[in-house]
C-alpha cells in the first residue's frame, strides 16, 4: 500500500463493554480489535527509518518491525518480532499508558491520530496465545542460578529474559498467586486475571520456576540465596510498600481502606464474589476515593462495580494535573463515576459504632508550582463541608516496603528507603541487582518490565564475566 | 504448587484444633513471636495465625485455630495425612527477649498458643518464667501441661472456678505481682483484646514492662495493604511489619476492638454459605464440634 492511501487510514475504535453494562460486572472493558481493523491499524503505520516510537518504548519493541508483519497478515513474524523485546506483551497491550510512551511520538500523531500501538500489541499477543504454547526457544543451560525476589512486572519479565538465555531461574513470590501488582493491584475489567495465568504459564514452560509463599527477607535472606542456596546472581523486585494514609482523625474507622487493600481484597481474593469467596469487603453504597491516579481510578471504578450508587474520586489539583491515564480517565466518567477537583479530606467522621458516615473536606485553590512542576494546591480557609459516604478509599500513594531491606542492612538505600542501584541496576551487594517499585517508588507496570529487562541483560553479562 | 502436609491434627478444647504442619522452611527460621498467613483450602481467605510451636529438624510448625468463622472452622476440618494449602512465613518481627529476671506469661484461651514458644526461649535465657493461663472453664485452659514442662510455675484460671483460681488471669497477675519474692519484670501476653487492655492497666502502675502480641485483621501480611493498622503511642503502625508485638501501656485497644468487628455481618453470611456447601445438618462440623468436646474433656 502507498503512504498516501496509508494516511488516508482513520485510527481503528477498540470495541469496548457498553458503559451502562460494564459499570456492573467485572468483565473485561476493552474487547480486542476485529481482524480486519487490526490489519487496518498496522497498515497506518508509515514505517519511518529510525522510528521515534521504539525509543519511546521501555523495552524497545521493534514497533515498525511487528507492525510490518502484521499489515502483511503474518501473524507469526508478528508475534516473533514482539516476543522478542517483551515476553509480556498481552499484559503491556492492556495497561501501558502508550500515549506517554510510544503512541505519543509517532509521526501520525503530528496530524491527526498516531497508530494504536498498544490496540495492535494486546491484538498479536492474544492472537499468540490461542495459536502457540512457546513463545521462544530457551539457549542451552548455563548452568547458572538466578533468583528473582517477586513475581511481578518486574521480575517476571527479567525472568523470561533470563531464563530464554539459558540460565536456571527461580522466582520467590510472597503471596499465594504469581502476577504482584497485576494479579492484586489491577483489576479484572482491566487485566483478566487468566491472561495473567496464561502469560506466566508461558514462562513456565521456558523453563522457569515460580516458588509461591516464600518471603525473601523472612523466609531466606538475600546472604542465604547467594550463599547456601547457591545462586550466583538475584534480582530484587519485591514491589510497592506500606500505603500511605494522610494522619488524619478517622482513618481507623470501619470502611478506611487503603487502595492497595480494598483492591487486594477484590483482586486476588475476589471479593466481588463473596460469599462464594469467603473474604469479605464493604461494599459502600457511597463511596470516596482519594487521589488522581491509575490507582485512585481502579478503586473507584471497582467501587461502581461493586454496586457504590455513587462513587466519587476527590483529588485536590485540577483536572490537568490528574496523573491518571486520559482512557481511565475516560471510562471512568462513562460508568457514572464522579470527580470533584480541588478538595482534599481534613477528617473521616464516624457513626458513634465506629462506621464511616462522611468526610469533611477543605476545597482546596492552585497556588505557585511545586518540586513536581505542578501548581500546589492550596487550602481555602473556612472552606469545609462534608461529603456523605460509608467507604473512604486512600489512594496517595505508598512507601517503600521494609520486609526484605530491613533484613539485609548492607544493602544501601536512598534516604526514603528505596534501593540504590548503579546504572546496571547492581545494587551495593556485587551479584544482587533490584528493580521497579523498590527501586523506583510507586511506577508503572512497563518501567519495571524494562528494569527487569535491562537487569537480565546485566546479570547475564555479570555472570559470563565470571565463569 | 505444593501445600502443606498435615502430620497430626487434634482437638485441644471445644472448637479448639491443633495442627501439626510441615513447613520446613518457616520452622528453620521461626523465633517466637512470628507468625503465619494460612489459607485452608484453594480460595480460602488469607488468615494470620501465630506459630505455637515450630521444630527444625522434623520441618514441622505447630498451629492453635480457634474455629470461630468460615476460614477458621475449614482450618479445624482438616486431619492428619490432609494438607493445608497455603502457609506463608515466618511472617512479624521476633520478640524481643532477655534477661528479665522473673517474667509473667499471661495467655487468654487461644492466646496461650501464642505465648507458648516464649516460655521456652525465656527460660533458656535464664529467667524465671511463670503463666498465668485462662479460659472460661476447664475444657478451655490449653496448653496447661505442655508449659507445665518449661515454666517454673503454671497458674490456670477459670472464669467458673471448674479448674484453678477461680477468676480472670488479671486477678491472678495482680496477686502474683504482689505477692510472689521474686518481682515481675516483664509480662507478656496475648489473647482477647479486652483481656490484653486489662493486663496492661494491671501493670501500668508500677512500670513493668508489658508486651501484647496483637492479631488484627490481615490480608498480604508482608507490608503491602494496611489493613492491620494499629494505633501505638499516637502513631499508626502496622502489626504485619512493624509488630505484631508492641508495648501494651501505649496500644490504642479500643481501637483494636472497632476495627476487628468490621467483617462480622459478612462473617457469618461466610460461614453460613460454608454450612450449606458442606450440608449443615448431618454436616461434619457439627460432628467436629462433638469430637471436640469429646477429646478436650477427655484430654
Amino acid at each position: 500500500m502507498k503512504p498516501a492511501e496509508r494516511l488516508k487510514l482513520p485510527r481503528q475504535h477498540m470495541p469496548e463493554q457498553p458503559a451502562e453494562a460494564r459499570a456492573r460486572n467485572f468483565r473485561e472493558v476493552n474487547l480486542g480489535l476485529e481482524d480486519r481493523a487490526a490489519i487496518n491499524e498496522a497498515l497506518r503505520c508509515l514505517q519511518c527509518r529510525g522510528a521515534k516510537c521504539v525509543g519511546g518504548c521501555p523495552v524497545g519493541v521493534d514497533i515498525p518491525g511487528f507492525l510490518a508483519a502484521l499489515a502483511d497478515n503474518n501473524l507469526a513474524e508478528a508475534a516473533r518480532v514482539l516476543y522478542a523485546a517483551n515476553v509480556l506483551p498481552a499484559i503491556t497491550g492492556r495497561v501501558c499508558p502508550q500515549e506517554t510512551q510510544c503512541e505519543v511520538s509517532c509521526v501520525r500523531g503530528n496530524k491527526g491520530e498516531p497508530v494504536a500501538v498498544g490496540y495492535l500489541e494486546r491484538y498479536v499477543a492474544d492472537w499468540a496465545a490461542r495459536h502457540w504454547d512457546q513463545v521462544c526457544e530457551a539457549a542451552p543451560p548455563t548452568g547458572r542460578k538466578v533468583a528473582i525476589v517477586g513475581a511481578g512486572p518486574a521480575g517476571l519479565t527479567c525472568a523470561g529474559e533470563l531464563a530464554r538465555r539459558g540460565h536456571a531461574v527461580t522466582v520467590f513470590e510472597a503471596l499465594h498467586k504469581p502476577g504482584g501488582v497485576l494479579v492484586y493491584g489491577i483489576p479484572e475489567f482491566r487485566l483478566p486475571k487468566d491472561i495473567v495465568e496464561r502469560e506466566v504459564d508461558k514462562l513456565r514452560r521456558l523453563g522457569v520456576r515460580i516458588e509461591c509463599n516464600v518471603v525473601i527477607g523472612q523466609t531466606y535472606t538475600i546472604g542465604d540465596l547467594m550463599g547456601e542456596e547457591g545462586f550466583h546472581a538475584v534480582f530484587i523486585a519485591n514491589g510497592a510498600g506500606l500505603p500511605v494514609f494522610q494522619n488524619i482523625p478517622g482513618e481507623s474507622l470501619k470502611g478506611v481502606y487503603s487502595a492497595n487493600e480494598y483492591l487486594t481484597r477484590v483482586n486476588l481474593m475476589e471479593a466481588y464474589r463473596f460469599p462464594e469467596s469467603p473474604t469479605p469487603v464493604i461494599a459502600g453504597r457511597r463511596v470516596v476515593v482519594v487521589g488522581g491516579g491509575n490507582t485512585a481510578m481502579d478503586a473507584v471504578r471497582t467501587a461502581r462495580r461493586l454496586g457504590a450508587e455513587e462513587a466519587l474520586l476527590l483529588y485536590r489539583r485540577s483536572r490537568q494535573e490528574m496523573p491518571a491515564r486520559a482512557e481511565e480517565v475516560k471510562h471512568a466518567e462513562e460508568e457514572g463515576v464522579r470527580f470533584t477537583f480541588l478538595a482534599a479530606p481534613v477528617e473521616v467522621l464516624g457513626t458513634p459504632e465506629g462506621w464511616v458516615r462522611a468526610v469533611r473536606c477543605i476545597r482546596m485553590e492552585l497556588g505557585e508550582p511545586d518540586a513536581s512542576g505542578r501548581r500546589r494546591p492550596v487550602p481555602v480557609a473556612g472552606s469545609e463541608y462534608e461529603i456523605p459516604c460509608d467507604v473512604v478509599v486512600v489512594a496517595i500513594g505508598t512507601r517503600s516496603n521494609p520486609l526484605l531491606t530491613q533484613t539485609t542492612p548492607e544493602l544501601k538505600l536512598n534516604r526514603w528507603g528505596y534501593i540504590e542501584v548503579d546504572e546496571q541496576g547492581m545494587t551495593s551487594i556485587p551479584g544482587v541487582f533490584a528493580g521497579g517499585d523498590i527501586v523506583r517508588g510507586a511506577a508503572t507496570v512497563i518501567l519495571a518490565m524494562g528494569d527487569g529487562k535491562r537487569a537480565a541483560a546485566a546479570i547475564d553479562r555479570y555472570l559470563a564475566a565470571r565463569s | 504448587m505444593s501445600a502443606y502436609p498435615i502430620r497430626h491434627a487434634r482437638w485441644l478444647a471445644p472448637g479448639v484444633r491443633c495442627l501439626i504442619v510441615e513447613a520446613p522452611r518457616v520452622a528453620r527460621r521461626h523465633r517466637p513471636g512470628h507468625f503465619v498467613i494460612v489459607r485452608p483450602v484453594e480460595g480460602s481467605e488469607r488468615i494470620p495465625l501465630t506459630v505455637a510451636h515450630a521444630d527444625a529438624d522434623a520441618g514441622t510448625i505447630m498451629l492453635v485455630v480457634q474455629a470461630v468463622g468460615a476460614t477458621t472452622r475449614q482450618l479445624c476440618d482438616l486431619e492428619a495425612g490432609g494438607e493445608v494449602r497455603d502457609v506463608v512465613g515466618p511472617l512479624g518481627r521476633p520478640t524481643e527477649l532477655e534477661r528479665f529476671g522473673h517474667v509473667v506469661l499471661v495467655g487468654g484461651g487461644v492466646g496461650t498458643a501464642v505465648i507458648h514458644p516464649q516460655a521456652a526461649a525465656l527460660k533458656k535465657l535464664g529467667n524465671k518464667v511463670s503463666a498465668v493461663i485462662g479460659g472460661r472453664s476447664r475444657p478451655y485452659v490449653i496448653l496447661e501441661e505442655e508449659l507445665g514442662r518449661i515454666c517454673d510455675a503454671v497458674y490456670p484460671c477459670t472464669d467458673d472456678g471448674s479448674h484453678g483460681f477461680h477468676g480472670f488471669v488479671t486477678a491472678r497477675l495482680a496477686r502474683l505481682i504482689d505477692e510472689d519474692p521474686d518481682p515481675v519484670r516483664a509480662v507478656i501476653t496475648a489473647g482477647p483484646v479486652p483481656m490484653m487492655k486489662a493486663v496492661a492497666e494491671v501493670t501500668r502502675p508500677a512500670g513493668i514492662h508489658t508486651i501484647a502480641s496483637l492479631n488484627p485483621i490481615m490480608v498480604d501480611g508482608t507490608g503491602m495493604c494496611g489493613g492491620c493498622r494499629v494505633q501505638v503511642g499516637g502513631k499508626t503502625l502496622f502489626a504485619c511489619v512493624d509488630g505484631p508485638e508492641f508495648d501494651a501501656h501505649r496500644i490504642d485497644f479500643d481501637d483494636l476492638a472497632g476495627r476487628l468487628t468490621a467483617y462480622r455481618s459478612q462473617e457469618q453470611a461466610a460461614l453460613e454459605h460454608l454450612r450449606q456447601a458442606v450440608g449443615e445438618g448431618s454436616c461434619r462440623l457439627a460432628g467436629a464440634v462433638a469430637r471436640a468436646t469429646g477429646d478436650a474433656l477427655g484430654a
